[in-house]
């Protein structure tokens, strides 16, 4: 525990050096060879990525830096996850940004900050590890929000993004201040340990307990801490709207589980009721207000927010009255969740920026109009994400969402038999917007004026190769089930 | 690989290529593929039948493989005596729509082809699920191929149908999917359903399960009162989504009471039996009276669908062997029939661009072949002795008979109600004058069609004449199904 343990942090190291490296080889990099950025960023990423999928499939858990972070599977998993979304992100974005002027090496650099912000998140074994990370994935996306300094509506959403966001870290930091005052300790191990013996005052934990799940929700986008959401979406550049929409979700779900399992388990029967209500809040809010959206992404905003409040149920689920057993099946449940939700999303977002061109922004739903005339792999590639999105069997969206129904149904049957009822309801609501998008399509004619599609051979193949993991997941789901069974296992375990 | 598994996966392997390699511009060679793929789905399927053991009562031709290991989810396969018929017959529907859209559908084709096929495939998945979670699965898969032929090759009110189709069906399974997730529950963490079968339950799940099972299939059979969303659905479908969706995919809600409503809550399904006979009496006479006055030939076929299919859960829900085997039967031949009857007005649709019945008149006239056999159907429909339709119906009646006979005397109605909307509509459309100049300019069916209709009626009568094949194979099947039903789950 009090050694330093440098193999712990190889991943973050290289990605760290590798990224002050692009910096500096950036500035001799001229506009028509900013290649060479996107391809050395790619390659630390893939480096970054076979580090943290080896050290998830070796499976052990070290504590580092004197156990101010720790390496388990459940944080190399969602470093994996991360980092594989980011990889996807500046594919899928190459094009994207080279038309924008955005093609710079700021683009690159603080997409791989915010990363490694992400992956210190998810492997914090500190109250100040984890503000720490969060912080650097923060700012970073705060900057690249405001990437294109000429566009109101980008400087607008970095702005609201950047003030709320502050307020949340402000939450959270003054929540993790109470708890430290009354456990008196920031080392989260050590927290759970004063919490489990009740040698702390309730009331203070309690009022700090508070602070902390409103800075979480406020992280996942959940209802009533979601307005940031639509108006960051659709205001932020798709490419960095993409890094949003996964990268800090991942990263939320990492400090959530930190927090609030691995640390706060005590108080596990105050938060979930919490988690609970934002669960709710999320589902009702995120599926009714998408309907009445005409703007793609901010429609995929209201349905993250759906999203999300689906995978807290899951979190809510884990604790029945004071007895931890079915934790690990429903907190699994939520990873699974979140990681299918992620490899979803990344696809969905890569859709809309392949259909961009320059000095055009694909963002109306009407855009897709008629697409599978135009490109009819793309079109089934989208549909596909639309029908996972949607829950519909047999792709993986579908066990996500039975993953958490069924931890809902065999924790509690009693309580949580009628908010799995509420759930299939409200997503029942969901279908429909995701339906139509589908209809937009396939059954509506493509508008007289619409271009046809020709992104670049390379990233239609692994937009391809997305859709194709969404529906092979879909029929064989059990693996990557396992996958985060195991890591949320042997991270309650230690 | 099992046969089940090649009858399952061969159409859907199929179709995903046509999906991935067709190009409009080779449209011949995507039809010769389509038509090659249902073929041979439906050749594998025969074995099925033919070396069907029609003594045992079990589940024959079982597959087991583990899917999902943290669920305990099997892909376990397997089919008995009441749903083996419905795999040949989802296969042999399959060869038929795409004959039917030989000529007619000319844009997309590969798109086409490859929903059906793909739908095809995902059918017979749930008929032969022995898995509550594989079957959940391929039922709910079956609405995606379902919403896009629909959407896509449809009339006017598409869009409208489509997502009415789709929501409709969605609401219902979700409800199930909870049901499934109680029952994996309850029953320690398994999902098989033979499992479920014998599981004792309290007669308040009973009912809670029993309403959500009810939600998702009385949805799909369409019972009254939600089958709103099926005259609009045919309405709106092309020919080819028509015929699957009366032919088999309505089955698939009624299959569902036998798989599951019936042996997983017993008790419920015995104390909720007068709604459910209730509900099926209201189908048969009110949507009879319904199909009288539909000036849509499409409409009048669909409301004559509903009509028909109460008869199948009026047969379910007497718990007698008659009425179960003659229900299972009227699935069996309404497939064929009701099949033929959309085909047919599809054959006029392509000519006429009308499915309205004022618009024709004297159709016999000029196409003397082609009205013979739309008469032919037609009588089928109204239950005529020595078609399908008189068993399925006669054996319904009977069994009703010997439960009560008002109850029989008010589902006897439906044979009236149903000769008067066919045979008007016959009068209408065929008999009398040539009513106007488009009618005059009809030609008669060409090979293809007479091929397609031919095939069917064939079947019609066959199995009208000698239903004993399709009997004996569910015989054992039906009567261990009551034995079950009949003993009490309580504990």
């Amino acid at each position: 525990m009090n050694s330093m343990n440098w193999q712990v942090l190889y991943p973050e190291m290289l990605l760290l050096a590798m990224t002050g490296l692009i910096a500096i080889v950036d500035l001799y990099v001229t506009d028509s060879k900013r290649r060479l950025t996107f391809w050395l960023s790619q390659a630390t990423l893939l480096a970054v990525a076979a580090l943290h999928l080896e050290a998830m499939i070796d499976g052990q858990s070290l504590f580092g830096m004197q156990g101010m972070v720790v390496a388990d599977p459940l944080g190399h998993l969602l470093a994996f996850f991360a980092t594989v979304s980011v990889i996807a992100t500046l594919a899928y974005a190459q094009p994207y940004v080279g038309s924008r002027q955005m093609q710079k090496g700021e683009f690159y650099t603080l997409s791989l900050f915010s990363l490694l912000g992400a992956c210190v998140m998810v492997s914090a074994n500190n109250f100040l590890v984890v503000y720490l990370g969060l912080e650097l994935m923060s700012l970073s996306m705060y900057a690249l929000t405001a990437l294109r300094r000429d566009h109101g509506q980008s400087t607008e959403a970095a702005m609201k993004y950047f003030v709320l966001g502050a307020l949340a870290s402000g939450f959270l930091l003054y929540g993790l201040s109470m708890m430290y005052g009354a456990t008196g300790s920031l080392d989260i191990q050590r927290v759970f340990e004063v919490i489990g013996k009740g040698q702390a005052n309730p009331q203070v934990l309690t009022f700090g307990l508070v602070f902390i799940v409103a800075g979480l929700a406020f992280k996942f986008g959940a209802a009533p801490f979601h307005m940031w959401v639509p108006d960051v979406y659709q205001g932020a550049p798709t490419a960095v709207t993409l890094l949003i929409a996964t990268t800090s979700k991942l990263a939320a779900f990492g400090i959530a589980m930190r927090l609030l399992v691995e640390g706060l388990l005590g108080l596990a029967n105050d938060w979930q009721q919490m988690i609970i209500v934002l669960a709710l809040a999320s589902l009702v809010i995120g599926n009714f207000a998408a309907i009445a959206q005409t703007n793609l992404k901010r429609l995929l905003a209201y349905s993250a927010i759906g999203q999300v409040g689906f995978m807290l149920l899951a979190l809510a689920a884990g604790v029945v009255s004071g007895n931890t057993l079915s934790g690990g099946n429903a907190y699994s449940s939520a990873l699974f969740y979140m990681v299918t939700y992620v490899m979803t999303t990344v696809g969905s977002f890569g859709v809309i920026m392949l259909l961009t061109r320059q000095g055009f922004e694909s963002e109306e739903i009407s855009d897709l109009a008629g697409l599978n005339q135009r490109s009819p792999w793309m079109a089934a590639v989208m549909a596909l994400l639309m029908f996972s999105l949607a829950g519909v069997p047999p792709l993986v969206g579908f066990y996500a969402k039975l993953s958490v129904l069924q931890a809902l149904v065999t924790t509690n049957l009693a309580l949580h038999l009628w908010l799995a009822v509420a759930a299939v309801l409200l997503s029942l609501v969901g279908a429909f917007y995701y339906l139509r998008i589908v209809k937009v399509m396939y059954f509506d004619e493509p508008a007289a004026d619409a271009h046809r599609i020709n992104g670049e051979r390379g990233v239609q193949a692994l937009l391809a190769l997305n859709g194709a993991a969404v529906l092979v997941f879909g029929l064989l789901p059990g693996g990557l089930m396992a996958m985060c069974s195991t890591a949320i296992v042997r991270a309650l375990a230690t | 690989m099992g046969l089940l598994s090649v009858a399952i996966w061969l159409p859907i392997l199929v179709g995903g290529l046509l999906l991935a390699l067709g190009r409009d511009e080779q449209m011949a060679s995507v039809r010769w593929l389509a038509l090659a793929g249902a073929v041979a789905s439906f050749l594998v399927t025969l074995p099925l039948v033919s070396r069907f053991d029609v003594a045992s009562a079990a589940m024959q031709y079982q597959e087991k493989l583990p899917w999902i290991e943290r669920f305990q989810v099997f892909y376990h396969l397997g089919v008995d005596g009441i749903s083996v018929w419905f795999v040949p017959l989802t296969a042999f529907i399959t060869i038929i729509v795409v004959v039917a859209a030989w000529q007619v559908i000319t844009e997309r084709v590969n798109q086409y082809m490859g929903a059906f096929l793909i739908l095809s495939g995902l059918m017979v998945g749930v008929f032969s699920a022995l898995d509550g979670l594989l079957f959940y699965v391929f039922f709910e898969a079956t609405l995606i191929p379902m919403y896009i032929i629909i959407g896509m090759w449809g009339g006017p009110r598409r869009v409208y149908a489509a997502f009415k189709f789709f929501l409709y069906t969605l609401l219902g399974s979700l409800l199930m999917l909870v049901a499934l997730l109680y029952l994996y529950f309850k029953s320690g963490g398994s999902f098989a359903i033979l499992d479920w079968h014998r599981l004792p339950l309290p007669l308040s799940a009973q009912s809670l399960l029993f309403f959500a099972f009810f939600a998702a299939f009385s949805v799909k059979v369409p019972m009254w009162p939600v089958h709103t969303w099926l005259p609009d659905a045919h309405v709106e479908a092309p020919t080819g989504g028509s015929v699957v969706l009366a032919a088999i995919m309505l089955k698939l809600g009624a299959y569902g009471f036998l798989r599951f409503s019936l042996p997983i809550a017993p008790d419920a399904a015995r104390e909720w039996a007068w709604l459910m006979i209730a509900l099926s009496l209201i189908a048969v006479v009110y949507i009879g009276l319904v199909a009288l006055v539909q000036q849509d030939m499409k409409k009048l076929v669909a409301y004559s669908s509903i009509a028909h299919m109460g008869f199948v859960t009026l047969g379910f829900f007497i718990f007698s062997e008659l009425g179960v085997s003659g229900g299972i039967v009227q699935m069996i031949s309404h497939g064929f029939i009701s099949g033929a009857m959309f085909l047919c007005i599809g054959v006029l649709y392509d000519r006429m661009h009308s499915r309205e019945i004022a618009d024709y008149g004297g159709v016999a006239n000029t196409m003397p072949k082609f009205a013979a056999f739309a008469v032919f159907f037609a009588m089928a429909n109204c239950g005529l002795p020595g078609t399908s339709g008189f068993v399925g119906e006669w054996m319904v009646i009977l069994g009703t008979v010997k439960a009560n006979f008002w109850l029989a005397a008010l589902a006897g109605t439906a044979l009236i109600l149903g000769a008067a909307y066919n045979l008007w509509m016959v009068k209408r459309v065929y008999f009398g004058e040539v009513a106007n100049a488009q009618v005059r300019a009809l030609t008669d069916i060409d090979a293809r069609e007479f091929a397609m209709l031919g095939v069917l009626a064939v079947a019609v009568l066959w199995m009208g004449v000698y239903p004993k094949p399709f009997t004996d194979v569910m015989h054992v099947s039906v009567t261990q199904l009551l034995q079950h039903v009949a003993q009490s789950k309580l504990n």
